[in-house]
């Protein structure tokens, strides 16, 4: 009866939106076309020669690679894209461990200073980067820290954001389990690397996939701390690259592809995983 | 108690045997954070009470910094440049977030329904939102060229309206440059109203379809209030990057930052140059202390506007 109910009901609902619901589809597909075209013509300009940039078919007549072996010989590129990978990896390295272990801890443990130390991390996430970076600069112009790996990375390393994600799903974590591996002897190390970190796998991948794009793409620290070249990450590269080839859109073009790619092929191979991770951070942090 | 009196007193391995199990935790927890305290002071807490400090002084990286009071900030209400900046930097924050959330929602509400190629869909507004804000500056700012190399005007063109200046014009480089901004933040707004519109239970709504509420009803009534807690968040969120645009105009006006006349010139962009160009580093730092504030201020009104709630 129930069942019967439930599909009259739908059936009905489905008659009233029908036409609606072809009208709101084509539009979505449209707006998600109009959103994706800036990616579409730079990916076909990259594709021109000099001489086709000015016709603006999509498809090129005659598409090359030139653009990317002349970019890619350069050999800027492939060092800012491996500037870009590397930090990009460590911090995200670095932002799981720590926020993680200190997420855990502020969840998990019971001592005195355990809810001022969570307001203090939790307060920095009223400070804005851009406040830091000139006392920053003086630090790292102190210690010697200006153009290297060290300068652009250590900014990051740890988050007020990732931290309070990471506890709200530790907390999540019964209690049992980790009281369990202690009557086991396991040491507390051992029991949040062991056992509780393989229980808030979700969210560390969110954490990660967080920390890598924003690394990966972030442009205002690195391009204060960095000036020698050699040393810049990608966005930094492509802009310093695109200042200089004035008006060579098809170069630009190939460079901003460049840094489009990497980013674009980790989506296509873990779509589902990036849209529930910016999900659960959304709603939890 | 009787215990404890027999056992000999030496080396540390001794003492963290004879410390309770609670003890012990507490012991572990404070190994944990030993490393994050030292970061978040040293790397946080200090660098921010440095910048008020700084604020206070004619730090010019040259000399060494000298207190000079509240000149910088004396300097800096008196700077028309200033108040234009900080003009622009609201209307990125007024014309920006609300454009983009009655866009984002729209497309969320409707996305959440649609079964058939739902996970393309999403991907094609989700994609802008994974691109670097450095390189598709330059692909907009080629979009915004005049005809013959210029999309958008050779596109004008073929339909017959006038050729626009866009991020030539004092009165239409603004705009310009928000457009990818908004065009870039898009899909997570997206995402956030899709889960959040998942988040509210069915029940609800089929409580209202049983006393008869049409969808505008039910999405007045039902959808609308039951997503503030997202709304919130989103307007949040997309505020604080909206004041803080700096990579979409840095880049879409290197051959005068901020230009034409200072009229797409965000704060952010102000402090960059006047810390790293002009290495005012005082007056600079006086600038961020600005932009602290009028970040606090917006971060705690969604505090308040939450607490509300509950």
């Amino acid at each position: 009866m129930t069942a019967t109910n439930a599909s009259t009901e739908l059936a009905a609902n489905r008659r009233d939106i029908r036409p609606g619901r072809y009208i709101a589809w084509t539009l979505l597909f449209i707006g998600g076309l109009i959103m994706i075209t800036p990616l579409l013509f730079m990916f076909s300009t990259s594709l021109k020669t000099s001489g086709q940039v000015y016709d603006l078919k999509l498809i090129p007549s005659a598409p090359t690679l030139d653009n990317y072996i002349k970019v890619l010989q350069d050999g800027r590129f492939v060092q800012w894209f491996l500037n870009s990978t590397f930090i990009a990896v460590v911090v995200t390295l670095s932002n799981v461990f720590f926020d993680s272990l200190v997420g855990y801890t502020l969840a998990k443990f019971e001592f005195r200073g355990r809810y001022f130390i969570f307001l203090a991390i939790l307060s920095t996430l009223m400070i804005p980067t851009e406040m830091l970076v000139i006392p920053w600069y003086l630090m790292s112009s102190q210690l010697g820290w200006l153009n290297s790996y060290w300068g652009i990375m250590f900014p990051g390393l740890m988050t007020a954001f990732g931290t309070f994600l990471m506890k709200q799903f530790f907390e999540g974590v019964p209690n049992d389990f980790l009281e369990a591996a202690r009557v086991d002897g396991l040491n507390e190390f051992t029991i949040w690397w062991k056992i509780a970190m393989p229980m808030v796998v979700p969210a560390i991948s969110a954490l990660a996939i967080f920390s890598f794009l924003g690394n990966w793409t972030a442009f205002f620290w690195p391009l204060i701390v960095t000036t020698s070249k050699e040393l810049y990450t990608l966005p930094v590269g492509i802009s310093s690259f695109s200042a200089e080839s004035a008006i060579q859109w098809e170069l630009i073009m190939t460079g901003a592809a460049i840094g489009t790619i990497p980013t674009l092929l980790v989506f296509l191979a873990l779509q589902r995983h990036i849209v529930r991770g910016v999900m659960l951070a959304g709603l939890k942090g | 108690m009787a215990s404890t009196s027999a056992l000999p007193q030496s080396g540390p391995v001794r003492l963290w045997d004879r410390l309770t199990i609670g003890q012990k935790r507490v012991v572990w927890a404070w190994i944990f954070l030993i490393i994050p305290i030292i970061f978040y002071a040293g790397i946080r807490f200090y660098p921010t009470f440095q910048a008020f400090w700084l604020s206070l002084t004619n730090w010019d990286l040259l000399r060494p910094a000298k207190f000079i009071g509240l000149a910088n900030y004396q300097k800096m209400f008196a700077d028309p440049t200033f108040w234009k900046v900080f003009n622009n930097t609201f209307l990125y924050l007024i014309i920006g977030t609300p454009i983009s959330l009655v866009i984002a929602f729209l497309v969320a509400y409707y996305l959440d329904r649609v079964r058939f190629m739902h996970g393309f869909i999403r991907a094609l507004y989700f994609l802008p939102f994974l691109t670097t804000a450095a390189a598709m500056g330059w692909v907009w700012r080629w979009f915004y060229q005049p005809v013959p190399i210029g999309v958008i005007n050779s596109v004008l063109s073929v339909v017959g309206i006038p050729q626009q200046p866009f991020l030539r014009s004092m009165d239409q480089a603004l705009i310009s440059v928000l457009i990818p901004a908004i065009w870039a933040g898009l899909g997570f707004q997206v995402i956030i109203f899709m889960a959040g519109l998942r988040a509210i239970p069915s029940t609800f709504y089929e409580a209202a379809r049983i006393d008869g509420l049409g969808e505008w009803a039910i999405l007045r009534k039902i959808t609308i209030p039951l997503l503030k807690p997202t709304t919130v968040f989103l307007v949040v969120f997309s505020s604080i990057g909206f004041l803080r645009i700096f990579d979409q105009v840095y880049n879409m006006t290197t051959n005068d930052p901020g230009g034409p006349l200072n009229s797409t010139k965000p704060l952010v962009l102000m402090i960059y140059q006047t810390a790293f160009s002009s290495y005012q580093m005082g007056y600079a730092a006086a600038q961020t202390v600005v932009l602290f504030t009028i970040l606090l201020i917006v971060s705690l009104l969604q505090l308040y506007v939450l607490r509300e709630k509950k």
